[in-house]
């Protein structure tokens, strides 16, 4: 029962990152209809930002952790939104209106430039943050007992919201109705005079910020990381993006909780080795079963 | 249905619902063989729409199509695109589907992929049945290209020809694949007027060389009326007129679909006052 | 020459660069502190500037254009030449086998040179598997390793547990792979064209982590070792099997290990040439005109009578089949395995080898794998930023000529005789 309660505490925290993730998969598949590979290694830019950022402060001698962390979390968010601003800019924006297979190939590219571009300037070792912060929370008893750490429940408030912010964006700003009316029919918005270009920008850049959060976060529990973290990270937040139904923001958030929950609970009660081997299968079988997700609208292919 | 006996294509009060809106609302029609049957109507009449059903891309809610290539009723509802097609129903699209990148030949021989020996050992060995059944599938493509009169640029990728060719060519590779009905879905649209007659001729031709039925959407009256056998007129998912050309150019309902009833009215009085 | 333009495109754009370097480039991260190269950082910058720069006045100058003008020209005038080693390849693999045999009797040649040059042909064997799918069916297949990997375990443990022989092993190990393309591709072709990129990834991922994991049958991360082949039952090994007889023995030679690595070479160098010989026959076939209509336009295939999903289904099953048959001699060539040869970079490596080389042809997949091994060996102190270069370099084909290098020239055919 602990057990139980323990794993499924872990599989929201873990979730909370994949949907956080997903959301830049989702966001950028909606308005332009392709997958972007790259996303993953935003993510784990994002780590590096974070520790960078963080040892930053200590050099500024800023002593007081909410500062440092506050001063870290802005810089991260915006450098990282700048690099999804730069990798839209110059892997996909020339290839508008080019084959199919393109903008895939480019973002292959993308991915392997940005984990060697990192891999190069800050060397292959894992890299380890010492634990910020200790604060624990035990639900039960003496031997059995649940426990969530004050960083755990931080991760759910921050994940929550990031997406109440980004919902209030989409549904009631000038910029979310850009980004709608452009997902919805390019040309048209084009017409009615919204700057598409700058308007898919934007996209990359929220999507970037969104994994940034993700990055911090998930920088901020574990501690450790590498350059080869936004591979197999990647494709989870994918899974849980075409699980909750590519183009859909609910949708992506809800993929990224029952992904994260599933594999958890997987990884307690069945194997941990196989994991990610049942989250791949588990792509396979929405892709297979369900192709538009939970929440996604069908596709309607135009003859 | 009596009118069966003698026909190619018949659907039996065919719908279709996306969602609330009803696309195609009960369409039945009876097509003869070897006759060219023109199916008009205002824009979102659902006539691409009854392509997509006849053709498999679409499956209709409710009703049959049924499709006679010899004799037998075949019910085409639930079958696949490409077994639809292998029983003799090719068709064009409004918006140009060719093989950009391959040469115009290898587009008609694409088509002919059924027809041809495509075992793979035989292909790689080149066997002597595989190169003879290669070279009659080359002789074919030549044979239409010619009926094409672009035997030329038999060797240019078919992404660069002229928008009139491509047109031309996408008919030709839709015979390449030796179909009893052929659905051509504005072939005459964004070509020239004189580009446009001799294409009306070559669907003639169709008909008279090949005996092949053509099943035809077209805006063009002109085209319509002068080589039409059969007219359906649709309207709102519905047939509104069914008819010879001389019928269906009578039909007030026909008139009012395209004007608008208080057009038509307008239309009325300025030809009766010019009169 | 409008230089104030150009000099504010560059200062925006060396701002940009500017804060994405400064922190990653210039603060690299030791422990808890932080090792300051900021001068590493303002070189990278003031490339930038100085490259956006450049470009900036070329474009102005019309310098660019011509620049681009003169390399299309160049690779225009160079096409047909391919164009005639494509249609004559034959001939061209000929001449290309008999320069690829003599080399390891040249007097320069070293057991080294014989290793690079056999695994040149090995990803020569992979990239044309590739080829079929990517290339010629446009589908794209990011999980390319697995079928590499089941290859090369393939042959490995059929040869620990069941005690088979290099070649019972091959048809074998290539049924296995075909088996596993073929299972893949079953729910997979079905999807959305960009859905099978990421499902393939994840495919060639489960592999690795199934090989790392299974410690009793694979080895796990340490590996599992690969009898080396025989030809005819004579062993190439210095101590040999009881009542095997030694190549060198049979021949009355005294025994030296490049006779193993020679042996293998030519093995591998004849199966290329089968691999390519297959591959030009399949393009000019119907399933190859097939896969590539389907490339160009899904439903006009379809509605033209082809079956969809088993010609793409043939396409992923063949492509395994070459990917297996590249793991056996991988194997068998290197004499270990382990997981880490089996890594997506593996994939992306030969995915770049059918990028760069144009897609579907055949002399610039061969041109293409010949430069991507021979290069990083030439350039050993820039080995590291081989994948960074392989990257670029993908980003930038797609960019300016998503069709390759140089383009495929097509059968041309004429009028009452067969195509020429």
């Amino acid at each position: 029962m602990y057990i139980l309660g323990q794993q499924l505490i872990n599989g929201l925290i873990l979730g909370s990152i994949y949907g956080l993730i997903a959301i830049g998969y989702t966001m950028v598949y909606g308005i332009i209809g392709m997958i972007n590979f790259a996303h993953g290694e935003i993510y784990m830019i994002s780590a590096y930002l974070f520790a960078i950022f963080l040892a930053l402060a200590g050099v500024f001698g800023i002593d007081s952790l909410p500062v440092a962390l506050l001063f870290t979390l802005a810089f991260t968010i915006i450098i990282t939104g700048l690099y999804g601003f730069t990798v839209e800019r110059m892997a996909y924006r020339p290839l508008r209106g080019s084959t199919r297979l393109a903008p895939l190939i480019s973002a292959i590219g993308m991915s392997l430039v940005l984990q060697n571009f990192v891999q190069l300037a800050q060397g292959a070792n894992d890299q380890a943050l010492p634990p910020l912060y200790h604060g624990v929370l035990r639900l039960g008893g003496e031997e059995d007992f649940v426990q969530i750490t004050h960083i755990q429940i931080i991760i759910v408030a921050a994940t929550v919201i990031s997406m109440a912010i980004l919902t209030y964006v989409i549904n009631n700003t000038a910029l979310g109705r850009a980004c709608r009316a452009t997902q919805q029919d390019r040309t048209m918005a084009n017409l009615l005079g919204i700057n598409t270009d700058w308007t898919i920008s934007l996209v990359f850049v929220i999507g970037a910020s969104m994994a940034s959060v993700a990055g911090v976060l998930i920088t901020f529990n574990f501690g450790s990381f590498n350059f080869f973290i936004g591979f197999v990270a990647g494709i989870k937040a994918f899974t849980a993006a075409v699980l909750g139904g590519i183009g859909s923001l609910p949708g992506a958030m809800l993929g990224g909780i029952l992904l994260g929950l599933s594999e958890s609970l997987f990884a307690g009660f069945v194997n941990t080795d196989y994991k990610d081997v049942f989250a791949f299968a588990l792509l396979v079988t929405v892709l297979t079963f369900r192709p538009t997700g939970l929440l996604g609208r069908p596709e309607v292919e135009k003859i | 249905m009596a009118a069966k006996a003698d026909s190619i294509l018949v659907t039996e009060g065919v719908s279709i619902r996306f969602g609330g809106l009803l696309a195609l609302a009960g369409i039945s029609l009876v097509m003869r063989p070897a006759t060219i049957t023109a199916i008009i109507g205002p824009n979102g009449a659902g006539k691409t729409t009854l392509f997509n059903c006849i053709t498999g891309f679409y499956r209709p809610t409710e009703g049959r199509i049924i499709f006679r290539p010899d004799g037998r009723d075949v019910v085409l509802n639930r079958l696949p695109i490409h077994k639809i097609a292998q029983l003799g129903v090719a068709r064009t699209y409004q918006n140009i589907r060719l093989f950009g990148q391959m040469s115009v030949l290898e587009n008609l021989l694409v088509a002919q992929h059924h027809f041809v020996n495509h075992r793979l050992i035989s292909g790689i060995f080149q066997t002597r049945s595989f190169r003879k059944s290669e070279a009659e599938a080359v002789e074919q493509a030549w044979f239409w290209l010619e009926f094409m009169g672009m035997e030329q640029l038999a060797n240019q990728d078919a992404g660069t020809l002229p928008y009139g060719q491509q047109r031309r060519l996408e008919v030709a590779r839709a015979m390449a694949s030796r179909p009893r009905l052929i659905c051509l879905d504005e072939p005459a649209a964004g070509l020239n007027l004189q580009e446009s007659e001799e294409l009306n001729q070559l669907i003639l031709k169709l008909r008279e060389e090949h005996g092949v039925s053509v099943l035809l959407i077209e805006h063009h009256m002109g085209v319509v009326m002068s080589i039409s056998d059969h007219v359906v007129v649709l309207d709102h998912g519905e047939v509104i007129s069914d008819g010879t050309t001389e019928q269906v150019q009578q039909d007030e309902r026909v008139i009012k679909a395209y004007l608008g009833e208080e057009d038509a009215e307008e239309l009325q009085s300025v030809t009766k006052g010019a009169g | 020459m409008n230089i104030p333009a150009a000099l504010k495109d560059s200062a925006v754009a060396s701002l940009i660069a500017l804060a994405l370097f400064v922190p990653m480039i210039g603060l690299v991260l030791k422990g808890q502190s932080l090792n300051i190269q900021l001068l590493r950082a303002l070189f990278v910058v003031a490339a930038v500037f100085a490259g956006r720069m450049l470009i900036s006045m070329l474009l102005q100058s019309g310098l660019l254009g011509r620049l681009v003008e003169v390399i299309r020209k160049v690779l225009v005038y160079l096409s047909p030449v391919v164009g005639l080693v494509e249609r004559r390849s034959f001939r061209f693999i000929g001449l290309l086998l008999v320069v690829l045999v003599a080399v390891p009797f040249l007097p320069g040649s070293s057991n080294y040179l014989i290793q690079i040059l056999s695994l040149t042909l090995v990803y020569v064997i992979l990239a044309t598997g590739l080829n079929i799918v990517v290339g010629l069916a446009g589908l794209l297949d990011l999980g390319f390793v697995a079928f590499f990997a089941t290859g090369a375990y393939g042959y490995a443990m059929l040869a620990q547990y069941a005690g088979l022989s290099f070649w019972a092993a091959i048809p074998l190990t290539a049924g296995i792979a075909a088996a596993m393309g073929c299972l893949l591709g079953l729910p997979v072709l079905r999807m959305h064209g960009d859905y099978l990129a990421i499902v393939t990834l994840g495919f060639g991922e489960i592999i690795r982590i199934l090989l790392v994991n299974m410690i009793d049958i694979t080895g796990g991360p340490n590996g599992i070792s690969v009898p080396r082949p025989t030809l005819f039952g004579l062993g190439f090994t210095r101590r040999l099997e009881e009542g095997q007889l030694g190549f060198h023995e049979f021949f009355g030679l005294p025994y030296s290990a490049s006779h193993r690595y020679i042996f293998i070479y030519l093995l591998i160098l004849a199966f290329t040439v089968a691999a390519i010989w297959i591959f030009k026959r399949l393009r000019e076939m119907p399933i190859g005109r097939a896969w590539e209509a389907l490339r160009e336009d899904e439903i006009a295939c379809k509605a033209l009578g082809i079956n969809h999903t088993t010609t793409k289904l043939s396409a992923f099953t063949l492509g395994a089949t070459f990917g297996g048959v590249g793991g056996v001699f991988f194997a068998a060539m290197e004499g270990f395995i382990n997981p880490s040869s089996f890594t997506f970079v593996e994939s992306a490596i030969i995915l770049s080898i059918v990028v760069l080389g144009g897609m579907g042809s055949i002399v610039g997949v061969i041109l293409a794998a010949m430069g991507i091994t021979l290069l990083p060996e030439l350039f050993r102190e820039f080995e590291n930023y081989r994948m960074l270069v392989f990257g670029l370099a993908m980003v930038f084909i797609m960019i300016w000529r998503p069709g390759g290098l140089l383009k495929v020239r097509r059968k041309t055919f004429a009028r009452g005789g067969h195509g020429g």
